[in-house]
């Protein structure tokens, strides 16, 4: 591993802010603060971005609003000869709980209900917390923020098990699988979640304890 | 030349994108990493000749999603009736009303997105690889690519066939297509293809027809 040194040497590590400069967050190049443009790779550029909170619970509103349909609605109606069965998520588990396989229930219900809560409820927390002094530390909150920017894509397994059973148990007369409208909601739901996650600017949370540190070393 | 209108970069810094701490930038040699020592963010990973073997698996990830779409990919049978499909046919499940939005996006997903990673990333390390100029809109094209990176979920729709197969297995038997191999084999592919790619080395080999 490579050692890199303090971009100036007097006191703690110091921010490209506070030196009057810009890191592209797509590319990393580094510019004077008054560039609003990279020059590199074109993506736009700020010191700190104003809108990101705002913009992180407008998506995380509407993401909660569509976990909401999501979840009373059918995900999967199967036909069989006899009978039609329309399953919710929860209704779905519930329904391996009562065959028995307890293994496939708790799979379904901690990728389907829990991992979605927790990841309203993080991101949440992570934009109130830059907001003011945290008692997480930064290392802790970045850590949060990175597992929550990791999990998000894998929400969108519960869709693709939905169209691959609906495309595969085709089975004329015998038994047929069709996904419900909640898959569309969930989808949705995902989709803004991870919006959400990728509309955070992660240095906000470095910002907070920066200035905490140095309100406590002029105390 | 008016330096307002073209502001100059600093390469002598590298910032961490994720915290804003800046250091001094020193290159770390092949094999070695960088990372940020506040956040701990990795920022150059440098390996020798990334280039030419991200080239070949990007060309074998190309060849096996166009396959692994079209080719049988599940098949199931239950009472003497068979049905198999491919994994485009699985993405346009959602076919009926409002779900053929849903179907265009699986699509895009586990197919489209991952493609166009791909050849957005030939385009613009081939004329790196081979000591040429970077190709034209090269940058814009790997920003692109990078854009894309967090939608390109061919991975996690194989994780999803593991999922659907524990649940269908009790009421039906189900057998492997040839694709479905090909699918598991892409999906190592791509990870591989993610560890080798230093992106700092990229951006860089793309900066400097500018610097000279």
């Amino acid at each position: 591993m490579v050692c890199m040194e303090r971009a100036e040497q007097t006191g703690g590590i110091i921010n490209a802010r506070d030196m009057g400069l810009v890191c592209c967050r797509r590319c990393a190049q580094v510019w004077p603060d008054t560039t609003h443009r990279c020059g590199r790779c074109g993506h736009r550029m700020s010191v700190r971005d104003p809108h990101s909170l705002q913009r992180v619970w407008a998506m995380l509103l509407m993401g909660l609003i569509c976990y909401i349909p999501a979840n009373l609605y059918p995900m999967l109606r199967t036909r069989t000869l006899f009978s039609v069965q329309q399953d919710t998520i929860v209704g779905g588990a519930i329904s391996f709980i009562e065959y028995g396989s307890y293994f496939v229930a708790a799979v379904i219900l901690i990728a389907s209900v829990v991992i979605p809560l927790a990841k309203f409820m993080a991101i949440g927390f992570l934009a109130i917390s830059v907001t003011r002094p945290s008692s997480v530390s930064a290392h802790q909150r970045q850590l949060l923020f990175e597992v929550v920017e990791y999990i998000g894509r894998w929400s969108m397994i519960d869709i693709f098990v939905v169209a691959i059973m609906s495309s595969l148990v085709q089975l004329n007369t015998l038994v047929a699988v069709q996904p419900g409208i909640a898959s569309l909601f969930f989808a949705l739901s995902v989709i803004f979640t991870m919006l959400a996650a990728q509309a955070f600017d992660s240095r906000l949370i470095w910002d907070v304890q920066a200035q905490s540190e140095g309100a406590q070393r002029h105390e | 030349m008016d330096t307002s209108e073209t502001p100059v970069p600093r390469t002598d810094l590298i910032v961490c994108p994720q915290c804003d701490a800046a250091w001094t930038l020193a290159r770390p040699a092949a094999g070695e990493r960088a990372i940020c020592q506040r956040c701990g963010t990795v920022l150059i990973t440098p390996r020798a000749k990334a280039g030419k073997q991200i080239i070949a698996l990007s060309i074998a990830i190309a060849v096996l999603i166009l396959a692994a779409a079209v080719f049988p990919f599940l098949t199931i049978s239950a009472g003497g009736v068979t049905n198999s499909v491919s994994v485009l046919q699985a993405a346009l499940a959602f076919s009926d009303g409002p779900l053929v939005v849903l179907s265009l996006a699986t699509a895009a997903l586990i197919v489209f997105f991952p493609l166009t990673r791909v050849l957005l990333s030939l385009y613009v390390l081939v004329p790196i690889v081979r000591d040429q100029p970077p190709a034209r809109y090269a940058s814009q094209a790997f920003r692109v690519s990078e854009a894309l990176r967090p939608w390109s979920m061919a991975e996690i729709f194989v994780i999803g066939c593991a999922v659907a197969l524990i649940k269908i297995s009790d009421l039906a038997d189900v057998s492997f297509g040839p694709a479905f191999w090909m699918f598991s084999a892409l999906v190592l592919l791509v990870i591989v293809n993610e560890t080798y790619l230093c992106r700092w080395s990229v951006w860089n080999a793309l900066s400097k027809p500018a610097a000279s």
